[in-house]
């Protein structure tokens, strides 16, 4: 037989016999580097208790993965950083003075009932973060809803009688856009808000890198924007249509975070380029309603929940057109 | 015309300079480590093994007998049926057996087996023709007679393709030099090296449908064959040639999105090329023709690329068909370190052998040898429902749709999926970071498809 340097077996598979490099590690990995710069501004704004809370978010994220995979005898799958993930997301829709056990309860939250208990990773209908976000929420308004501005010195146990605040977006709902920071304190985050959500300036940075490894398209982030600078331009003015501040409603709240680090998020958003602008649209649209018209002032989490749920519906209806069906459409007509 | 017709149209009167189509993906091309290397003429074995299935259709039927003497260009086995391909020797010797040899599909397949005397005594029939004063008829006749099928790898008998129905008119000949496998450059090589048979090739095509343009179209990756092509095509006299610039895409290369790129139009499922007035015909097929009329040669050699990490050094050969593929390995320099796969054609649509002694047929385009850092060590995960298959996807499928329906065995759902629009690219294995390998599920998808059609038939 042969002479040459070849394995005493050569593999036989079926093509393609190449892969590309991206694993769902290195996806999700992407998604921690490009979360580090708003994680950086959070820390710079509000101090070192960011830290300390997104240490504590992605601790309990991880080891509830963990204990789950152990309890199920399963391998683990805490190697994929999909925990990491879900627990830097959770800090980053956190206020800084958020007491650290009710962290805790929002990571396991994630992790367990919203992506276990479901089937893990690739099987969750909602974003895990944003669930939790929203159960906390609901569960403990006040500290969920105590803000601080930017630079506020705060003691290592949550200090919820600190001096507290507005988000510009409370102040807009309350009427007293007198306080309102300006928008290049916006921009850089230096105003009250959730550790990861307040500088703009910082996920965009983040976002960019995104981009760039192909990780993200920008189709459901710029929809989702544009919509609700569109929508708050047209309805949010108080001296009637188009009256409106649309640079006040996208700098402010957790909009840019959002739009580019949740509603982007690969297993709860449709995954056909039609229903990724639709997907946009409709968070743009929910957000914009809840923020002018609903009880609460911030309508970001609560519109990209739905929109998860709304998913398979979108991905059903807008399966892309078959290669080459126009014609045969046409042919049929002309049969008719 | 349609929609998108028009708007190629429009696109080129406004100036853009390249086309494609949507979908597709972009592997890296590995192409640097032979691109610029000269087409070298590997020496034919001593023993050249020449498989009578060398094309889809017909298996051809031997025309000569175990000790016969045949001169190199003579042909030895007949065309089994209208779709197929007469094989011709591609040496001068002796015939010493008509047996089962193995093939690089992996199974023995009756070959002859001819021993290489040395002399490459011409038959001496072989003759130039001009194909100026020959009728369409005819033209197609020696096209037949020599043997053509189309060498990118499909293999499709060249004949069949000219010949298209009264009721189709043709209206776009493209040549296809997008060579979109990663790897392979032997179409880019021809296009620098032989110019004027691929441009002969392309003249004789426009005679045969009676047009007067053709198109070349040429990945904007290789700036110097296009440079080239546009070089020659300025000269052109008799007719006008259109070299068109496609986007460097996989798989830009597919006969369908090559129309689509250069004509806007769109193959139907289940239809061919020839129904939307377009043929398509790869470089080194293009070239074949030529040859079958400059020289009077029928195909009895092609352009192999042999690269991949295992090979010390990576090149492009001209080979006679029939020659061993360890001998084109050898003169590489062998595999540097051991081989743990071994693929003929690309990467991409390539097949893997199971050895390595077997013959170069007519539509081996490259043999590439990958050894264990190669291999993907990708490990299966849940699907992240990320939709790069989605977008990957050139002909618009829902790979991870149908991977799921088939898991739930939902026979109802994968009708609707239209999985036989599949060209097997593989662009959605590739991009999958969970390893899920959609295309397996499609091809399985398919074969149980297929099965119970004919269960419902009986």
């Amino acid at each position: 037989m042969s002479n040459l340097n070849v394995n005493e077996k050569l593999i036989v598979t079926e093509s393609p016999h190449v892969r590309g490099r991206s694993t769902t590690s290195s996806v999700m990995f992407d998604v921690v580097v490009a979360l580090i710069p708003a994680l950086l501004a959070g820390t710079i704004f509000f101090g070192y208790r960011a830290l300390v809370v997104t240490a504590v978010c992605v601790l309990f994220s991880v080891l509830s993965e963990w204990c789950w995979c152990r309890i199920l005898k399963k391998p683990s799958t805490i190697g994929d950083f999909s925990a990491v993930v879900t627990g830097l997301l959770l800090a980053m829709n956190l206020p800084v003075t958020m007491p650290l056990w009710m962290a805790a309860i929002g990571s396991v939250f994630a992790i367990i009932i919203v992506k276990q208990f479901f089937g893990g990773i690739g099987h969750n209908f909602m974003n895990p973060a944003l669930a939790a976000r929203a159960f906390l929420l609901t569960s403990w308004a006040a500290a969920m809803t105590t803000w601080t501005e930017p630079f506020t010195k705060l003691s290592f146990w949550s200090n919820v009688d600190a001096v507290t605040t507005a988000t510009p977006l409370s102040l807009v709902k309350e009427g007293a856009t007198g306080n309102m920071p300006s928008y290049i304190n916006m921009f850089i985050g230096n105003m009250a808000g959730c550790i990861g959500e307040v500088s703009a300036l910082a996920i965009l940075i983040g976002a960019m890198y995104l981009v760039y490894r192909h990780i993200i398209s920008l189709r459901i982030p710029l929809t989702y924007i544009a919509t609700v600078a569109v929508f708050t331009f047209i309805f949010g003015g108080r001296n009637g249509f188009f009256t409106g501040d649309p640079l006040l409603h996208v700098l402010s709240g957790g909009l840019m975070l959002g739009a580019f680090f949740m509603a982007t998020d690969y297993v709860t958003t449709p995954y056909t380029k039609k229903g990724q602008i639709i997907f946009g649209f409709g968070c743009g649209l929910i957000t914009a309603v809840i923020r002018l018209y609903g009880g609460y002032p911030e309508g970001v989490s609560y519109s990209i929940l739905l929109m998860n749920v709304a998913t398979p519906l979108i991905d059903r209806f807008t399966a892309p057109k078959r290669f080459g069906a126009v014609k045969e459409k046409k042919e049929k007509e002309a049969n008719c | 015309m349609n929609m998108s017709e028009r708007i190629n149209g429009l696109k080129r009167k406004l100036g853009f300079r390249t086309f494609t189509f949507a979908g597709g993906i972009h592997p890296d091309d590995s192409k640097e480590t032979t691109c610029s290397k000269s087409i070298i003429d590997l020496p034919p074995s001593e023993e050249m093994v020449f498989p009578l299935s060398q094309h889809i259709g017909a298996p051809a039927v031997p025309c000569v007998a175990v000790g016969d003497r045949v001169f190199m260009g003579q042909k030895i086995a007949e065309a089994g049926g209208y779709v197929s391909a007469h094989i011709h020797s591609s040496v001068s010797g002796e015939v010493v057996a008509i047996e089962p040899r193995m093939h690089h599909t992996g199974v023995k397949m009756n070959s002859i087996v001819i021993k290489n005397d040395g002399a490459d005594e011409l038959l001496p029939e072989i003759q130039p023709k001009d194909w100026r004063k020959m009728s369409v008829k005819e033209i197609v006749d020696v096209v037949r007679e020599a043997g053509v099928v189309g060498m990118g790898g499909a293999t499709f008998p060249t004949h069949v393709k000219l010949s298209p129905p009264p009721d189709k008119k043709i209206e776009y000949v493209i040549v296809n030099g997008a060579e979109c496998e990663p790897y392979l450059t032997s179409d880019h090589r021809a296009m620098l090296e032989t110019p004027e048979e691929v441009i002969e090739g392309l003249k004789i095509l426009v005679k045969v449908f009676g047009l007067q343009e053709g198109y070349i179209a040429i990945e904007t990756n290789k700036p110097d064959a296009i440079a080239v092509m546009e070089e020659y095509a300025a000269k052109e006299t008799e007719i006008k040639i259109n070299v068109v610039r496609v986007k460097t895409k996989y798989p830009q290369g597919s006969e369908k999105h090559l129309i689509k790129a250069v004509c806007g139009r769109e193959v139907p499922p289940g239809k061919l090329p020839m129904d939307v007035g377009a043929v398509v015909d790869n470089i080194d097929t293009c070239a074949a023709i030529a040859r079958a009329f400059m020289y009077g040669f029928p195909v009895i050699m092609r352009i192999v690329t042999v690269s991949g990490d295992c090979v010390a050094e990576p090149s492009n050969f001209r080979i006679r068909v029939g020659t061993n593929v360890e001998d084109a390995i050898k003169k590489c320099g062998g595999f540097q370190k051991p081989a743990a796969k071994v693929i003929m054609g690309g990467p991409m649509m390539g097949i893997s052998v199971p050895d390595t002694d077997i013959p170069i047929v007519k539509g081996s385009s490259g043999i590439l040898g990958f050894s264990e850092a190669m291999l993907h060590g990708k490990v299966k995960q849940n699907c992240l429902r990320c939709g790069k298959c989605v977008e990957g996807c050139p002909m618009n499928l829902l790979p991870n749709v149908i991977k799921e329906a088939l898991a739930a065995d939902d026979t109802e759902k994968l009708e609707k999926l239209n999985v036989t629009d599949c060209i097997q690219c593989g662009s959605c294995a590739y991009v999958c970071p969970a390893e899920q390998n959609p295309l397996q599920s499609v091809r399985t998808a398919r074969a149980k498809l297929m099965k119970q059609k004919q269960e419902v038939k009986k």
